[in-house]
Formats: C-alpha cells, structure tokens, sequence
C-alpha cells in the first residue's frame, strides 16, 4: 500500500458521504427548491444511525431510520417552500439550527459509545488483477458501491428519462410544466423529500465509515460543502462524484500531511477544505461570469398558479 | 394541496399574494408553538415539559443573579443580531456572524497581547478599533466573492466561520497561550486596563451600553438618512432601485462591513467585559441565535431589544436544565424550532378559506 493508493481510499472514503449529501443537494435543487439544511439533516441522519444502531445492533434497521426520519424532515421543507411558499433560505437555516440542537439533543446518552459494528465489505475478486484501482475496489464499503451506483442512476434519470424531463422542467420553468400537465407540486415534494433522505444517508456513512461514533457536531461544517459542492458540480451527478472525491482527498490531505510530521501546525490544514471551497466558487464565478452556471432557472422561487409574470 | 384543487366538500384554500403583512401576534404564537413541540421530544425523553420549562424560566428570568446573565449574554445577540438585521434588509443572508465574533475577539486579545501595558482608556480604544475592523474585515471576505465573483454570500459566510474558528484554537493552543496557565488553552488574563467597566459587582457590562447606542444609530439611519433609504428601497424592490440608479454592489459590501463590525464589537465585548481572556468556545453560538434574534424581531430595532433579552434567558436557561441532568442543546433546539413555526407563520396567514362556487 504506497501512499497515493492510501490517499485515494481515504479520499473516497471522506468523499463518500460528502458525494450523497451532493446527489441529495442535486435532487433538491433541481425541482427549484433551495436546500442549506444539508448540515442539519446530516446530522440528524448520523444520530437517528448512531442510537438504532446501539439500541438494536442492526445495521439495515439504523440506515432505514436514518432515511426515514430524515425524509420527514424533508416533507417539513417541502411543506414550508411548496405549499406555503415560505423563504427557502431562511427555511434551511432553521432545519440546520433544529437538526444540530435536537440531533446534540437525542445524542447526548450514546455520546462516545463505538458503533457495535460497520458496514459490510464487498470483495470482489474479479477486478483484484486491474492495475492501480484494484487495490481500492477491494477495500470499498457497501454504501460507498450504492452511491457510485447512484450517481450512474441520478444521470441516466436526469438527462435521459421522460421522469427527468419533467424533473428539469419543474425545476427550470414551473408555469411552463404546469401548463403541460406537469404535477408541480407533486413533483416537489417528492425530490425535496428524496433528496432530504440522501442527505441523511451522508450522515449515516459519516458515522458508519468515517468516525465510528457520535459526538456532538461531527459533521463540522461537511453539510455546508455539500450546498457548495452542488454548485461546483453544476447540478450534474457525474461531475458530483469528481467534486466530491476531490473534497474528500483534500480532507484527508491534511490528516496524512501531519502523519508525515509536517511543521505546519494542523488547525491551518483543516482549514484547507473550506478556504478552498470559497476559492472554487469564486474561480468558478468568475470563469462563468458570462455564461450560464448551469442553475436550475427557478432555483429559489416559489411557484405560484395564479401568478403571471 | 392547495394549489391544485383543494377541494375538501365545498371548501377552497385561497392563496392571496397581497397580505404581506403577518399579524403582531405571530411571533408569540410561534414561540408558544416551538416549546409545545420541543415538549413532545423532551416528554419522549421521560422528563416533564413543565418541570423543565420552569426550570429554565426561573433560571433565566426567577433570580437577580440569572437576570444580569441574560443580560450579559443578551449584549452579544443585540450586537450580532443588529448586524444581521442591517445585512437582511437587502437580502444579504450573512450567516457569518459567528466567525467575525471570533475575530473580534481575538483581534482585542492581540492588543492585549502586544501592547500589554497601554493605560486602560488606549487598551480598551485599541481593542475596540481593532475588534471592530477584524469583524468588518471578515465580513468584506464575504461580501467581495458576493460582489464580484456571484459567489452566494450564505456559503462563503458559513466557511469562514469555520477557519475562525480553527484560527482561535490554533493561537489559544499555540502562540498566545498563557504560560502560567497550567497547560489549559487560553491566552493570559486581562488586567483591570483590559477590561470593559461592569455594573457593581454583576457580570453586567458596557457592553450593554455600545449595544443600545447601535440600536439607535441603527434607527436613525434607517429612518432619516439617504442611506437608510437606499437601503429599504432595494428592500422592497431591488430591480427598482438599480433602475434607480442605486448601486446595489456597494451596499452590499457597505451593509457586510457594518454587519461583520457589529459582531467584532461583540466579539471585543465578550472577551473584555465577561471572560477577560481569550479561550475557546468563546461564544456558544451567539452568531447563529442571533439570526434568529433578527427575524423574530422582524428587523426592527426595538424588536430587536426584546428578542435579544429573550434569547439571552433561553441561553441561560438552557445551562440551568443542566443541573438536572438535560443537555443544554434543549435551547438550540428550541431555536431551531421557533424559526420553522416564525417562517410558517409569515406565511400561513395569506391563505384563506373560501366557500368555492
């Protein structure tokens, strides 16, 4: 194991529940509602895990909860943005705000308590002879294999099935899909909601594979790149899963950087992710300054029958 | 749903764009409705809402002694909330108020740090100005990419708030830790110089002051001056206002400037006038309760006076509930849930119930 191949497991494992919460981000957003509640429902995806997951000692029973509380939540935005037509931006903040509070909340008893166990391996002998990436595809995780699937999945939804189309449609031009015979609404709620229970799936793999037990806040701010990773990614599954692995080596960059015992003091290296995050929107910013960004057209407002514009 | 057909027997549900205004009584109404449903997670947890509630209001508000605490934590929410308040009026959603509180507070820290032996009206002058700028500094960080890059200021804002955060553990750890400090992170006490007067013998300080003040200066910008102006018009209708003329890319670093300066001083406050030292978890997350803070008050700066006293005590009250075994993140919780319920709110009541034809 040289360093690059350590360096690449570990950056798909840090970008694994990073390229969830973005595909979830994807889904969202594409219907035309905002999502900032990624960090909220990652966490609340990743304690719902953690407390199933010690009480019951089932695996799949802790990642259903985790889906399923976590797409409750989604209906509570859908509810707030589609049918009351509620501030989307001010909408995720409050599901951050609520999903860290209640998600230290319910934590608080489980706190420090190892997970009984992680998530199942898949060998495959088969692609063990294939030069450079054989050695990760043996080493890679159950969840990490469903969201390269995902991804493959989500692209071949978005850009060639007639369910993408209206998908693209609701998300770029409501009034227009409306008209068609589009259920808007309906379509809305079931991304927003869809997209919600990915998130949490990402909080689930953050404490499956990442860091095997709860403590309070340990999404630290991943939730966040995801919101950002989403815009890097132009809203597009495929370019996810390369923003996404790029987050998780940059991520991993600064641990094995201090493995190396570097003088740089460690704090300045955990910084590398968000700074970079800010240089990449900017630098994306400014190269698209003339041309589309690739932004679902009503990303952020509210559709509203009656209204004509 | 209601957009579709509604129908539920002869009934509509009407969506009726024009009623913008919610009535005055929706913000009680959510706070009421937060703490019925944070009491179903608390009643799930086999303790009493009541018990718990009670404990936290007398906590907060039962004593003389828990009444100058809120106050005290009240000061920071005053500050940052105004901030906010100042950069929400134009739709710049800072969400970074948490960092520039942190940089504020270490910039007041490094004045006492290299210039040790000011007398104590430069000391406090000095950390002031330096407070204030490091905040304003941290919040131009957020406003240029908005500016000039289309960078969406709520993710920039958030970012930083995290390298704050890691700056301030790297110089309490590292280059400012206090020598005779038995190893613990933090920098060396301030002197009596460094420290903001405080009222008697509470915990109660100046700060109370330099928020007030703000407030009024807030009030009467808004309201008498040019700026004040320009600022309520891109409010109201930011396509109008670039008709206008009114150069929307200046506000916005101008209002990002005054929103993360605002946080510095709270920053400055909190470290000079309550912990006088440096150290981490300097702020249990005043940035962020301040958003609340700001909308709850719906911007309006004698609103903001209340909610801010009202926060402080849910603080407060949050470590009280500690004594008897509850996590002090009930409180954060119960934010979380008051804005859902505000947000709601604002919107619930432009639907009417309509006998349809």
């Amino acid at each position: 194991m040289d360093f690059t191949t350590q360096l690449l497991i570990a950056a798909i494992s840090a970008g694994t529940p990073l390229l969830l919460a973005t595909l979830g981000g994807i889904l969202t957003e594409r219907a035309g509602i905002i999502q900032l509640g990624a960090e909220g429902l990652m966490l609340m995806g990743a304690v719902t895990t953690c407390i199933v997951y010690i009480r019951s000692g089932n695996l799949i029973l802790a990642l259903l909860a985790a889906v399923a509380i976590t797409a409750l939540l989604g209906m509570v935005h859908s509810f707030l943005c589609v049918t009351l037509r509620a501030n989307q931006t001010m909408s995720g903040l409050a599901m951050t705000l609520f999903g860290s509070g209640l998600s230290a909340y319910l934590g608080k008893s489980i706190s420090g308590i190892p997970l009984p166990g992680s998530l199942p391996k898949l060998d495959l002998e088969i692609l063990k002879p294939v030069p450079v990436l054989g050695e990760l595809f043996g080493r890679l995780d159950m969840l990490t294999w469903f969201s390269l699937l995902l991804v493959l999945v989500l692209h071949l939804l978005i850009h060639h099935t007639s369910w993408g189309l209206h998908l693209r449609a609701v998300g770029d031009n409501p009034a227009t899909a409306d008209v068609m015979g589009i259920r808007v609404q309906l379509i809305r709620y079931c991304y927003v909601t869809a997209g919600a229970a990915l998130i949490g799936l990402a909080g689930a793999d953050m404490v499956l594979a990442y860091a095997p037990t709860w403590n309070e806040g340990l999404t630290a701010g991943r939730g966040w790149i995801a919101v950002g990773l989403v815009i890097f990614a132009r809203w597009n599954p495929l370019r996810a899963l390369f923003c996404a692995y790029f987050f998780g080596a940059l991520d991993s960059l600064g641990f094995r950087i201090q493995l190396l015992g570097s003088a740089v003091p460690s704090y300045f290296l955990k910084m590398i992710p968000y700074i970079v995050t800010i240089l990449v929107l900017m630098y994306l910013g400014y190269r698209n300054r003339n041309k589309p960004s690739g932004t679902p057209e009503s990303l952020g407002t509210p559709y509203i029958r009656e209204q004509r514009f | 749903m209601a957009g579709r057909s509604g129908r539920w027997y002869s009934l509509r549900l009407e969506y009726d764009s024009s009623r913008t205004r919610s009535p005055w009584w929706t913000p009680i109404l959510s706070v009421v409705l937060a703490l019925l449903l944070c009491a179903v997670f608390i009643a799930a947890n086999g303790m009493s809402p009541l018990v718990v509630y009670e404990k936290m209001f007398r906590g907060a508000f039962g004593t003389s002694y828990g009444f100058t605490e809120t106050m005290v934590k009240a000061i920071p929410l005053l500050l940052c909330g105004l901030g906010i308040a100042v950069a929400y009026r134009i739709s710049v959603w800072n969400i970074g108020a948490e960092g520039q509180l942190t940089v504020g507070a270490m910039a007041a820290t490094a004045v006492t740090i290299y210039f040790p032996d000011l007398s104590s009206f430069w000391s406090i002058t000095l950390m002031l100005v330096f407070g204030t700028a490091a905040g304003a500094l941290w919040g131009l960080m957020t406003a240029v990419p908005r500016t000039h890059f289309g960078v969406n200021e709520l993710i920039t804002s958030l970012m930083l708030n995290y390298v704050a955060l890691l700056a301030l553990d790297y110089v309490v750890f590292g280059p400012w830790k206090d020598p005779k400090g038995f190893n613990f992170p933090g920098s060396p006490m301030f002197t009596a110089a460094q420290s903001l007067p405080v009222l008697g013998s509470t915990r109660l300080h100046i700060g109370l002051v330099f928020g007030l003040v703000a407030v009024l200066v807030y009030y009467l910008m808004i309201r008498f001056t040019r700026w004040g102006y320009e600022l309520r018009l891109i409010g109201a209708n930011p396509t109008a206002a670039r008709y206008a003329g009114i150069h929307i890319k200046k506000h916005i670093i101008i209002v990002m400037l005054i929103s993360g300066g605002l946080a510095g001083i709270a920053g400055m406050a909190e470290v000079s006038g309550v912990t006088h030292k440096l150290m981490q978890g300097i702020s249990p997350g005043y940035g962020y309760t301040a958003i609340i803070v700001a909308w709850l008050a719906k911007l309006n700066p004698l609103g903001l006076i209340v909610t801010s006293v009202l926060f402080g005590g849910l603080i407060v009250g949050g470590y009280s509930v500690q004594t008897i075994g509850l996590p002090s993140s009930i409180s954060e919780m119960l934010q979380g849930a008051i804005l859902f319920f505000l947000i709601a709110g604002d919107m619930i009541h432009r639907f009417r119930i309509r006998r349809s034809a």
